[in-house]
């Protein structure tokens, strides 16, 4: 999955969709997991960072993930391949 | 500080910033950020409590003009003893009502020395609201089917054919949506009293609200194109937030409207953006729109590039605008000494 390239991210974790006028408050985490989605780095490494940093185990991490995925979809803020075309 | 643009004389009209505001200070306020604060601005009103009248700052004289229904007699009659005193250079008419008179008179206005860019009379027509939906189904625009009301028996034909929630429009301004019988009825009176036949009935598409400003230079080409998302809105269903948004598709809206209508001028798209990404057209007006210094702001300037025009000089096409730039409109009580209340009451001028 890819964040769409011009959605605008702050590190207080502030997310301006320019295409759509929406904007969303996120927490510290999401910041971090935005920006690092940004940059490009693979969904693997960047659980795998998470993993290293915090305390929680895969499983649950992984729920959470897709929990995050769904969120990011019904924002409008993935390419369309994982967006339906919207 | 001098430059090109000093003592040029700007006369505009719609400077009611009330709640449901005209453009006309928007427009100034872009003017003077376009060309700098040594032009003349004459404010042209049709009461004495517009706000515009008093933001001493921003205007530096205000006269009444007759309202549209005295006719265009009347309004070049006033004109040109304004012009007289003033040596107005150009004219930017800010109210839907009052266009057809200031196209009418625009030959009559050039012949004095008084210049404006406003479409033709037919282009005016072509997106009148009682004609939009014909206007779409021609040029390939989602347009909401609508209905011209007349009488109460026209309204009970509309809410059968377009069902509720219905969207009852007046003829120049004024929309509300209606969930029942007694509501459109309600709306129906109160519209066609203020406003004259006919009432429009449309129906109501549900989604996001977008606005779009642009400028166009009548050879099908638009020189400024703007999209707003509304992020607040008034009771009236004014935007009283917005935000610049950037999206490919409502640009391509707007320049197939330059295309399709040659429009001249400036003139504003109200989007709506439904569930599966449908832009209908609810309405187009012939005119800046109240928000048109947010555009200015965001870096288009489209009333001063419409002056530049109208003087000759070499406008380009904008290239780019800040997206995520917000606008958020606010009240402010103005002071005003009643000396003044009445000089303009009294005299038509302040």
């Amino acid at each position: 999955m890819r964040i769409k390239k011009n959605i605008a991210t702050s590190e207080n974790g502030f997310i301006f969709n320019p295409a759509t006028g929406d904007s969303f408050s996120g927490n510290g985490m999401a910041s971090v997991i935005l920006l690092a989605m940004k940059n490009g780095l693979a969904e693997a490494e960047i659980k795998q960072d998470i993993l290293r940093k915090y305390d929680v185990n895969a499983d649950q991490l992984n729920r959470d993930w897709e929990d995050w995925i769904v969120q990011l979809k019904e924002a409008n803020l993935l390419e369309p391949e994982l967006n339906n075309g919207k | 500080m001098a430059n090109n643009y000093t003592g040029l004389c700007i006369a505009v009209t719609g400077i009611n910033a009330n709640d449901n505001p005209g453009p006309g200070v928007a427009v100034i306020r872009a003017l003077r950020e376009g060309l700098g604060d040594d032009i003349k601005i004459i404010g042209l009103c049709y009461e004495a409590l517009e706000p515009g009248n008093y933001m001493k700052g921003l205007i530096n004289k205000t006269y009444q003009i007759p309202y549209p229904t005295e006719g265009t007699n009347a309004l070049i009659e006033r004109i040109s003893y304004i012009h007289d005193k003033e040596k107005i250079t150009l004219i930017i008419p800010n109210f839907d009502a009052e266009l057809h008179n200031f196209i009418k008179l625009a030959p009559q206005l050039k012949a004095i020395g008084i210049s404006t860019y406003l479409p033709s009379l037919e282009q005016l027509g072509i997106r009148d609201k009682a004609n939009l939906w014909e206007f779409g189904k021609s040029n390939s625009f989602n347009v909401p089917k609508d209905h011209k009301i007349f009488s109460v028996s026209d309204l009970q034909d509309a809410t059968e054919a377009l069902n509720f929630p219905i969207v009852i429009k007046g003829k120049f301004y004024e929309a509300y949506i209606a969930y029942t019988m007694e509501a459109a009825l309600k709306a129906f009176h109160q519209l066609e009293a203020t406003w004259g036949y006919p009432v429009i009935a449309q129906q109501y598409i549900k989604g996001t609200e977008i606005n779009v400003a642009a400028l166009a230079d009548g050879k099908g080409n638009n020189l400024s194109v703007v999209p707003m998302r509304k992020l607040y809105i008034s009771d009236k269903g004014k935007a009283w937030a917005g935000v610049t948004i950037e999206d490919a598709e409502l640009m391509q809206l707007a320049d197939n409207f330059a295309k399709a209508t040659n429009w001249q001028g400036a003139y504003e798209l109200e989007i709506m953006r439904d569930a599966d990404e449908n832009l209908f057209i609810l309405e187009i007006n012939p005119r800046f729109p109240a928000w048109i210094y947010l555009a200015a702001a965001a870096g288009q300037n489209q009333p001063a590039a419409m002056v530049k025009m109208i003087l000759g000089e070499p406008v380009n096409t904008f290239a780019s605008y800040e997206t995520g730039k917000l606008f958020i409109r606010h009240s402010w009580d103005q002071v005003v000494d009643l000396t003044d209340f009445q000089q303009l009451s009294a005299f038509g001028e302040l």
